[in-house]
């Protein structure tokens, strides 16, 4: 229903359409050339002497008798075991999202349902744990998770990083539960139900779109943490990240940079899955805490 | 809900914060006033057929037995906060006794670790917050031009330098940056100089990062901008059409007071989140070039010797440095939570 006066001329609209263009190749481009570049060998993906090299792959057909190679897949995932990484990110991201989302369901419920000044504060003493760098706090485990001998394994990883999602996650819920009618759980209590009956039958099978996505966040930041997995970790218990960190340090020496390479496409691309599927419900994440306010 | 109800739905998620956030952030602040014992030294006296030699020896024993009976350490107060590591005192003093110039003075403290560490860090929150509200605003104000098709898949793009693991991002970008990388190469030629590397010069690392940090959270400001568009009322902008408003003074006196307070809240966001940047120092590789308070900690907690005090002061440095940068955050809630109340 654009009237005349809103339709831009055609000056403006090449403009902002270009500049879409370049933005598009901006976000993309480096994802698509690292893609590409990762079934090639070091010498075409670093060329010295000539960059289209990296395109047409003539060192890995000269290497491997094609232009394509899975070499630096191999390498990572069978030479240097990535795949236990990965399950061990897994495990983590499991039972980060389970156990992160089961606790903050009903802090974010209570906090939702509870009319008392203290909510209020609880709110602000999460909003200031969401601040706290994770590396910081992480200064503060080591001491005791030495002296507990708790250093190292999963389960403690897995913990901690529930703790550091809770803030988040409460205050996502928070916001999602004050939404959902209060006149339902009401209706339920004057039936007879006790506050937890109200919740597990008249809410949970309700809460489930807002339940998702704050999920996705709580997976987001147990799949994209360094800091906490990095220092809690022993070395045969890492997940990715810190497994690809740890790469670098020996890679560049044997130069085997493409067993890195092939390994971060790996772990990127259950990410580009992710948003391919849910790229609404983060979109909706992303702004509901801004346009609430 | 009654108190017991609260108490007991809010039991878990309430001792999981205590427990792992609460308590390690008090476990640093005790830990930065304790530094680690000193060997205990013994001096005995070996005398044999020539003479008597004096020897000086570690007491295993009694090293081992002062550490457990004080696991903690020795007290020290604030020295650790003071020495060469942190505020450096006594090295700024001497510097601002000894620099008969601002300047000889700025170079003297850009020796030392912490002041390095603040100078890089404060230059990033500074130059990336404006850049990256500014990029997402015009990639916002272009999008939402865009047919509602395109839009879902220039959305898709945009949400990936966001959505990747910082470490993962950054590596990406500094593969591409390598002087044999492609963006390397482009570089150099552009600049007609073959042996040019980002990789050695500071002012090109530190523009290179800076860039990775605009690349990879404009979306973010972008996404939000975009959500907030989409709440534009058109009778305003139609209005400011029939008072003869171009395309520009729309934007400039309808569209941007209305995304105010969604600037606002991306500004408050993103000083914070900048404030910590960390993974890109590691994955540009750039210690020697750039580094940050979050990065000092891991470097601290990290390889053979854990250094937990010097550690734990940092850390305690850089949650100051973020309290002041949440104070205003607290006080929008605060306000917005009066205005509701």
């Amino acid at each position: 229903m654009a009237s005349q006066a809103r339709r831009p001329s055609a000056g403006l609209r090449i403009a902002t359409n270009s500049f879409v263009v370049i933005w598009l190749i901006l976000a993309a481009f480096p994802f698509l050339w690292t893609l590409w570049g990762s079934f090639k060998v070091e010498l075409d993906f670093f060329s010295i002497a000539d960059w289209t090299n990296a395109l047409t792959g003539s060192n890995t057909r000269e290497a491997h008798g094609s232009a394509f190679t899975f070499a630096g897949y191999e390498g990572a995932w069978v030479q240097e075991e990535f795949w236990r990484n990965v399950i061990n990110t897994f495990i983590v991201c499991f039972f980060v999202v389970m156990t992160s989302l089961t606790i903050g369901t009903l802090g974010g419920y209570a906090l939702s349902r509870s009319g008392f000044k203290y909510v209020f504060w609880l709110l602000i003493i999460a909003l200031i744990f969401r601040a706290m760098p994770p590396i910081t706090l992480v200064a503060g485990y080591m001491l005791p998770f030495f002296e507990w001998n708790i250093w190292g394994i999963l389960p403690t990883t897995i913990i901690v990083l529930v703790a550091i999602n809770q803030p988040f996650t409460l205050w996502m819920l928070h916001s999602f539960f004050q939404n959902i009618p209060k006149e339902l759980d009401e209706s339920a209590k004057v039936d007879g139900c006790t506050q937890f009956q109200a919740f597990r039958y008249v809410i949970v099978p309700v809460m489930w779109p807002g339940v998702i996505t704050t999920g996705l966040f709580s997976f987001l930041l147990a799949y994209n943490d360094f800091a906490v997995t990095s220092m809690l970790l022993s070395e045969s218990n890492r997940t990715m990240i810190p497994e690809i960190a740890a790469f670098l340090g020996t890679t560049y020496t044997e130069g085997n940079v493409m067993f890195a390479v092939a390994a971060v496409v790996s772990a990127t691309a259950p990410l580009f899955v992710l948003v391919m599927f849910f790229q609404r419900q983060i979109v909706s994440g992303l702004t509901a805490g801004a346009v609430k306010g | 809900m009654k108190h017991r109800t609260f108490f007991w739905f809010f039991l878990p998620t309430g001792l999981a914060m205590v427990l792992f956030i609460a308590a390690p952030i008090v476990s640093v602040l005790i830990q930065s006033v304790f530094a680690p014992h000193e060997a205990v030294f013994r001096t005995v006296e070996n005398c044999g057929p020539f003479g008597c030699v004096q020897e000086t020896t570690i007491d295993q024993e009694a090293t081992q037995s002062l550490r457990e009976a004080q696991p903690l350490g020795r007290f020290v107060g604030l020295d650790i906060y003071l020495d060469r590591g942190h505020l450096a005192v006594a090295e700024v003093g001497a510097a601002w006794a000894n620099s008969d110039s601002l300047g000889a003075f700025f170079d003297e403290l850009g020796d030392l670790p912490f002041y390095r560490a603040m100078a890089f860090t404060l230059t990033y929150v500074f130059v990336c917050t404006p850049a990256l509200i500014a990029l997402g605003l015009v990639i916002a104000l272009a999008v939402n031009t865009l047919t509602q098709r395109l839009k879902g898949l220039v959305i898709f793009f945009s949400l990936l330098p966001m959505i990747v693991t910082p470490l993962v991002g950054s590596l990406i970008l500094f593969w591409m940056i390598d002087s044999r990388g492609v963006l390397g190469t482009l570089i150099a030629a552009l600049a007609d100089n073959p042996d040019l590397s980002l990789k050695a010069s500071t002012v090109l690392m530190w523009i290179s990062i800076i860039i990775y940090g605009i690349w990879s959270s404009a979306p973010f400001a972008f996404v939000v901008f975009y959500a907030g568009l989409q709440t534009l009322p058109q009778d305003q902008i139609e209005a400011a059409q029939i008072d003869g408003a171009t395309r520009w003074q729309q934007v400039r006196f309808v569209i941007i007071p209305h995304l105010m307070p969604l600037i606002t809240f991306v500004a408050l966001i993103q000083l914070m989140d900048n404030f910590r940047v960390f993974e890109p120092i590691l994955g540009f590789n750039a210690s020697a070039h750039a580094t940050t308070l979050s990065w000092i900690i891991f470097n601290d907690l990290g390889g053979e010797t854990r250094q937990l005090s010097a550690a734990a002061a940092t850390s305690v440095m850089t949650i100051t440095g973020v309290a002041i940068l949440l104070s205003p955050v607290l006080v929008r809630t605060w306000r917005d939570f009066r205005g509701k109340a």
